[in-house]
């Protein structure tokens, strides 16, 4: 290997290369970087602050919730907390979060190549971001928006709040993702190193892949239609949901198919074997990328659907269950008998592998007609989708920011402190969430603002259950910040992980390898465990 | 990959390509733009199939209005537009053409033409959006037109509107290449071996063209 190799010395080694963080220096040469890493990293800034953001909104509704009489605010006060809430977490964290970060920073150096195929349309999307946030985020204070962040018709064209910025900023948002999701596609397609082809790519690189399908084909759609849904014109709400789950029911693999993703790839790592299945892996991404295309109308089970439409799109949802099962369990045959690490990330893979069976053998659940015409609009919905899109969704990108952290900063974090962290992320979820499907179930609905004293005890549990949540999260922000800032120096691979993004420096230089690699052998290959990686000459 | 090396220092000359730093090969930088741009133009396809989606509900919903509401456009200057368009898809068509034979100031002659179609086409519309303002065929709330009775003409005005101002914007957004690719092709940075730039301009400017093909009939035929 031509790049020097930081060995584990016990001092402070003195960090005589020079890599993609140090090369350059100020605010002007980030903003004006076409360097994916350093895309990624402010992508990661500026979705932390989101998530930040995001999390402020959900403690309000948490706290709001615990008696059920007002307790902090009032009733329109409580609907813009859950609208803010919804649209911050949605837009501006999950969709852009593994993908943005991760996909930007990883993917050239999975695919052993110097940058994305577009570099400036990459710089331009997290400009498109900025924009479209900063929009959204200002016109829903200013304008106080009130629809949740479906902005179903006919309320969204009747209420007196102003909607025109949030859907604005919306729809840039939705231009950021569609310019990184086609930048992504043609990466992967053009951008392999030597070696590579289709069955080599890690499976990251496969989810990504499939996400990006989704991005570049389901976004548009919803795009111009604003002014076509006014009842009083004419215009016809249902159609509106039609065309608002077309796209979001799809934005939902979105967020979930990066985290898988990451799954796949971090499992291989900390159970340090071949992963299991790598074909079904990589074909269930597509699968689910394709059947999520036409599932959007188990959201509209009680909007007036024939009964052979609900028939349809009941199976046609349960088909997402299978793919996600056949992935599920080629990761637990990953971990049998393998070689498992115990760490941070292998607590949240764990973690994650929970919530997904539990939050898609619930949705199989709600995706059944006759049971969801109970559940439709109650809390038992919203746990759902939280065990999908906090359960598996915020764990993946936990597992990613712990795995990866050595990658793009060079530094160690402390491993007890995240231990200490995940344990309280995760039997915080379980507390602020499993309370809800009770509550789902006993028939409180969901965004209502006052509830009858019997749904109290729950709620206080669900409450209590954030606080743990949010606890876990400051830990996580207390120690890697130290971490960044006095961090135990990283070696290049402090994993041992055989991904190909591990085969450059930590941090890695400016252009990524100092010659192209060559790949020969197959992803994730952990044939003979404790040799040095040696499958790839560079 | 060491021979590939040398191209990324070398600065090109006149009528010859320049490669990305991160491209390895010519050839990859071309396969990649040409997917980056196929792909652009499937979202654009589908950013339009939204609104041909309400179209295609709201027509059916509400026929009479449609219909009626159709009649009130001027299928002359509708006619007229539709020919300057597919014209000026010949004409920068053939400017591609032009660039690969090396004859760059045929291409500069027929790349002035497409647009002024462009120009013209522009013009045509707005003539046609005054006529409407005059009317009060607006859409949504602004709408004020009494000659249509049945329900519905409201939709049909915004659906108009909604589709037409998006086609004009890509229209301004096409004419903005086209003048890029005019100025690449007066300088002589354009040649028979750097013509991707053209082509894909092209390309774009064959999607505002097809698009079109496609709203002509179902806003003024039907």
């Amino acid at each position: 290997m031509s790049q020097p190799v930081n060995s584990a010395e016990p001092a402070e080694p003195a960090r005589a290369t020079v890599n993609y963080l140090n090369h350059d220096r100020g605010v002007w040469s980030w903003l004006t970087t076409i360097d994916h890493k350093r895309i990624g990293i402010m992508y990661l800034v500026s979705v932390l602050l989101a998530f930040l953001i995001g999390g402020i909104f959900a403690m309000a509704v948490r706290i709001e919730l615990l008696t059920p009489d007002p307790t902090i605010m009032g009733a329109n006060t409580y609907n813009r907390m859950f609208t803010l809430h919804g649209v911050v977490m949605i837009f501006l964290f999950m969709i852009p979060a593994i993908p943005g970060v991760f996909g930007n920073f990883m993917l050239p150096l999975m695919l052993g190549a110097k940058d994305v195929a577009f570099p400036k349309l990459n710089l331009l999307s997290i400009y498109l971001y900025w924009t479209g946030a900063i929009l959204a985020v200002s016109g829903m204070i200013m304008g106080g928006a009130d629809t949740g962040w479906t902005f179903y018709a006919p309320y969204s064209t009747s209420t007196p709040e102003t909607l025109f910025p949030v859907l604005l900023g919306v729809f840039i948002l939705g231009f950021s993702s569609i310019v990184t999701g086609l930048n992504f596609i043609v990466t992967i397609h053009t951008l392999r190193a030597p070696g590579m082809g289709w069955m080599r790519l890690p499976l990251f690189v496969w989810g990504i892949y499939a996400t990006s399908i989704i991005q570049v084909l389901a976004t548009p759609v919803i795009g111009l239609t604003v002014g076509l849904f006014d009842a009083t014109r004419g215009g016809d709400p249902v159609l509106f949901q039609h065309m608002f789950w077309f796209y979001s029911h799809p934005a939902v693999y979105i967020m979930v198919l990066p985290s898988m993703a990451v799954v796949s790839e971090a499992i291989a790592a900390f159970s340090r074997k071949n992963i299991f299945g790598y074909k079904m892996i990589a074909y269930s991404s597509l699968g689910i990328a394709f059947v999520g295309f036409f599932a959007w109308g188990h959201h509209m089970f009680v909007s007036g659907q024939s009964t052979f439409e609900n028939g349809a799109f009941a199976v046609i949802s349960m088909f997402v269950g299978v793919f996600t099962a056949i992935k599920v369990f080629n990761w637990v045959g990953t971990l049998y008998r393998g070689s498992i690490v115990v760490s941070t990330p292998l607590i949240y893979i764990c973690g994650f592998l929970f919530f997904i069976v539990f939050g898609g053998m619930t949705g199989i659940a709600v995706a059944t007609v006759s049971l969801d015409v109970h559940w439709h609009d109650t809390y038992f919905v919203v746990a759902h989708f939280h065990f999908i899109m906090v359960g598996a969704v915020i764990m993946a990108f936990l597992i990613a920011l712990h795995y990866w952290f050595p990658k793009m900063f060079g530094r160690m974090y402390h491993e007890g402190w995240g231990m200490v962290a995940a344990g309280f992320i995760v039997l915080g979820f379980n507390a602020t969430f499993i309370p809800q499907f009770l509550l789902g179930n006993a028939g409180m609905p969901r965004r209502y603002y006052m509830y009858p004293e019997r749904f109290q005890a729950l709620n206080v549990a669900s409450t209590a259950g954030a606080s743990l949540l949010a606890i876990g999260f400051v830990i996580i922000l207390i120690y890697l910040t130290f971490a960044l800032v006095r961090g135990k120096r990283a070696v290049d691979n402090p994993w041992d992980s055989r991904g190909y993004e591990w085969l450059s420096a930590s941090p890695p230089p400016k252009h990524n390898f100092a010659e192209q690699p060559i790949i020969t052998q197959d992803a994730h290959s952990y044939q003979n465990p404790g040799e040095e990686v040696e499958h790839v000459v560079i | 990959m060491s021979s590939s090396d040398h191209a990324h220092h070398h600065a090109p000359g006149p009528g010859e390509p320049t490669l990305a730093h991160h491209f390895d090969t010519q050839d990859q930088q071309n396969q990649a733009v040409r997917l980056g741009m196929w792909l652009f133009l499937g979202t654009e396809v589908l950013l339009f199939a939204g609104l041909f989606l309400g179209y295609t509900v709201y027509r059916n919903f509400y026929h009479e209005a449609f219909h009626e509401a159709s009649r009130h456009l001027s299928l002359f200057l509708g006619t007229t537009n539709t020919i300057v368009l597919i014209t000026s898809s010949l004409t920068v068509a053939l400017a591609l053409w032009a660039v690969q034979q090396g004859k760059n100031k045929l291409a500069a002659a027929l790349l002035v033409f497409t647009i002024l179609c462009a120009f013209g086409f522009l013009g045509i519309k707005s003539l046609e959006y005054a006529e409407k303002f005059r009317e009060g065929a607006l859409p949504g709330k602004w709408y004020h037109f009494s000659e249509i009775t049945a329900p519905g003409a409201n939709l049909y005005y915004t659906i108009y509107f909604l589709m037409t101002g998006l086609h004009a914007f890509h229209v301004i957004v096409g004419m903005c290449v086209l003048i890029w690719v005019l100025k690449g092709v007066v300088k002589g940075r354009f040649s028979p071996k750097n013509d991707v730039a053209v082509e894909l301009g092209a390309l774009y400017w064959h999607l505002v063209d097809l698009v079109w093909i496609f709203l002509f009939p179902l806003l003024y035929l039907i």
